[in-house]
């Protein structure tokens, strides 16, 4: 069966290690805080300037002076911190959050990504999006793997505006996990039920598969 | 050394119509909530305001969009706003969109002295169209210009008499920079306080970039998105 986005959520969280600062991104991605393995510490970056984000507040301690980058109030963790916009995409753009995970309406197989807006429609503005693109650093999209209408998402080039070029190293999608390489998507891992016939029909671009390719384990 | 006024309208009697201001904030968190209701107070009109966010109908820079006082708003996402995508599709408002971390160096090299500086971000996509790329160590970058203002209005949690500013939490955000990009800078405060009593150790924007400073009141610290523990 395919992966809801809780599931989606669940096998990212397997790519957390100790010690790693981790930048999530709106939707499925800020969904992987909940799924954190026991036995390991990660920091959140919220990128309009803290480290350390915590959960949601207590009703009585909500704090209209702390909130996170989706304008959400949160509350901050022992050991975090807070800084100006400017220094925190500073750290962004210097690599040193290790890992981002952003949500995408395209992926190609080069690791172009677009998740920004449709052409022809007013864009809102790429808000933080834009920055971990540019870094030399580990992001990995969580997306369906098809539109509403059956269509890939991970194609060859994208057709949308780009928001980051060659940047994204894996995804994990409703069906699959995949490795970008420079020969294209390599399959790694089959949600449970899921054919590798099945992601080869909804994978539009090149898609490298190696031997028996494994299911995921949840 | 005094830089104390008694309150929004004398802090900003001078701002004149076509002025280009910054307004510090994330969201509705940290916005200078006085000031923006002394700018609707005043009337001015043809506003340019660089501000990460656009606010929401009826709070922040929403009550400017209402009053039809901004002529162009530079930002990096305005969602919220359902005035501001009206005037934006009917062409009364400019807006340029800036991404989120090149719009806050932007505004942070200006404080620095530093005309125009080189970022990764954006190169390859839309947003370099018509800017100088540079190769350097292999890898591309965008020059992007500084961004100065004619006048920074920024809120801050603590101030003393002679600027020294301290905030709270996460409302750092776009004000500490903003706060040094200003030709003249406008400070309200949560708390005005005497000099001394701030830690030296602990102040996060020196008063030398700060032109004046007022004790605010009255604020709402309205929540866009009230989220809580299940």
């Amino acid at each position: 069966m395919a992966l809801d986005k809780y599931g989606i959520a669940k096998r990212i969280a397997q790519e957390l290690q100790d010690g790693m600062y981790v930048n999530l991104g709106i939707g499925i991605p800020t969904l992987v805080s909940n799924y954190v393995p026991a036995g390991i510490s990660i920091m959140l970056q919220s990128e309009n300037g803290m480290l350390g984000m915590g959960p949601y507040p207590a009703e009585e301690d909500i704090d209209p002076d702390l909130i996170n980058a989706g304008k959400e109030t949160v509350t901050v963790l022992p050991g975090g911190c807070f800084f100006d916009s400017a220094e925190s995409f500073g750290m962004i753009r210097a690599g040193k959050v290790n890992l981002t995970v952003l949500g995408a309406m395209e992926v190609s197989d080069n690791g172009d990504i677009a998740h920004w807006k449709i052409p022809g429609k007013k864009g809102k503005g790429l808000g933080g999006a834009l920055e971990p693109g540019a870094a030399a650093q580990n992001i990995i999209v969580a997306m369906m793997h098809t539109n509403p209408k059956g269509e890939s998402k991970l194609l060859p080039q994208c057709s949308l505006p780009l928001t980051g070029v060659r940047c994204v190293k894996k995804i994990v999608s409703d069906l699959a996990v995949l490795a970008i390489t420079p020969q294209g998507f390599k399959l790694l891992e089959r949600a449970p039920g899921i054919s590798v016939e099945e992601i080869k029909a909804k994978t539009a671009g090149r898609l490298i598969i190696e031997g028996e390719i494994p299911e995921m384990r949840l | 050394m005094n830089k104390v006024v008694a309150n929004a309208d004398e802090a900003l009697h001078d701002i004149p119509d076509g002025a280009v201001l910054m307004l510090g904030g994330f969201g509705l968190s940290g916005i200078p909530e006085n000031s923006i209701a002394a700018l609707v107070r005043k009337g001015v009109k043809q506003l340019t305001c660089i501000s990460n966010n656009a606010g929401v109908d009826d709070f922040g820079l929403g009550l400017l969009l209402q009053t039809r006082q901004i002529k162009k708003m530079l930002s990096s996402y305005v969602g919220e706003n359902a005035e501001f995508e009206r005037q934006l599709l009917s062409g009364e408002l400019e807006v340029d969109l800036i991404p989120q971390g090149t719009l806050a160096t932007r505004i942070q090299m200006a404080g620095m002295g530093i005309p125009a500086f080189f970022t990764p971000a954006g190169y390859g996509t839309e947003i370099a169209e018509g800017k100088e790329v540079r190769e350097f160590n292999g890898k591309q970058y965008l020059m992007e210009l500084a961004l100065h203002a004619d006048f920074a209005i920024i809120k801050a949690w603590k101030g003393d008499t002679m600027g020294n500013l301290v905030f709270r939490k996460a409302t750092r955000n776009f004000s500490t920079s903003m706060a040094k990009a200003g030709n003249i800078t406008i400070v309200e405060v949560e708390h005005l306080v005497q000099p001394g009593e701030l830690d030296p150790d602990q102040v996060h924007v020196p008063g030398i970039y700060v032109h004046r400073i007022f004790q605010g009141k009255d604020y709402e610290k309205r929540i866009e998105r009230k989220t809580v523990k299940m």
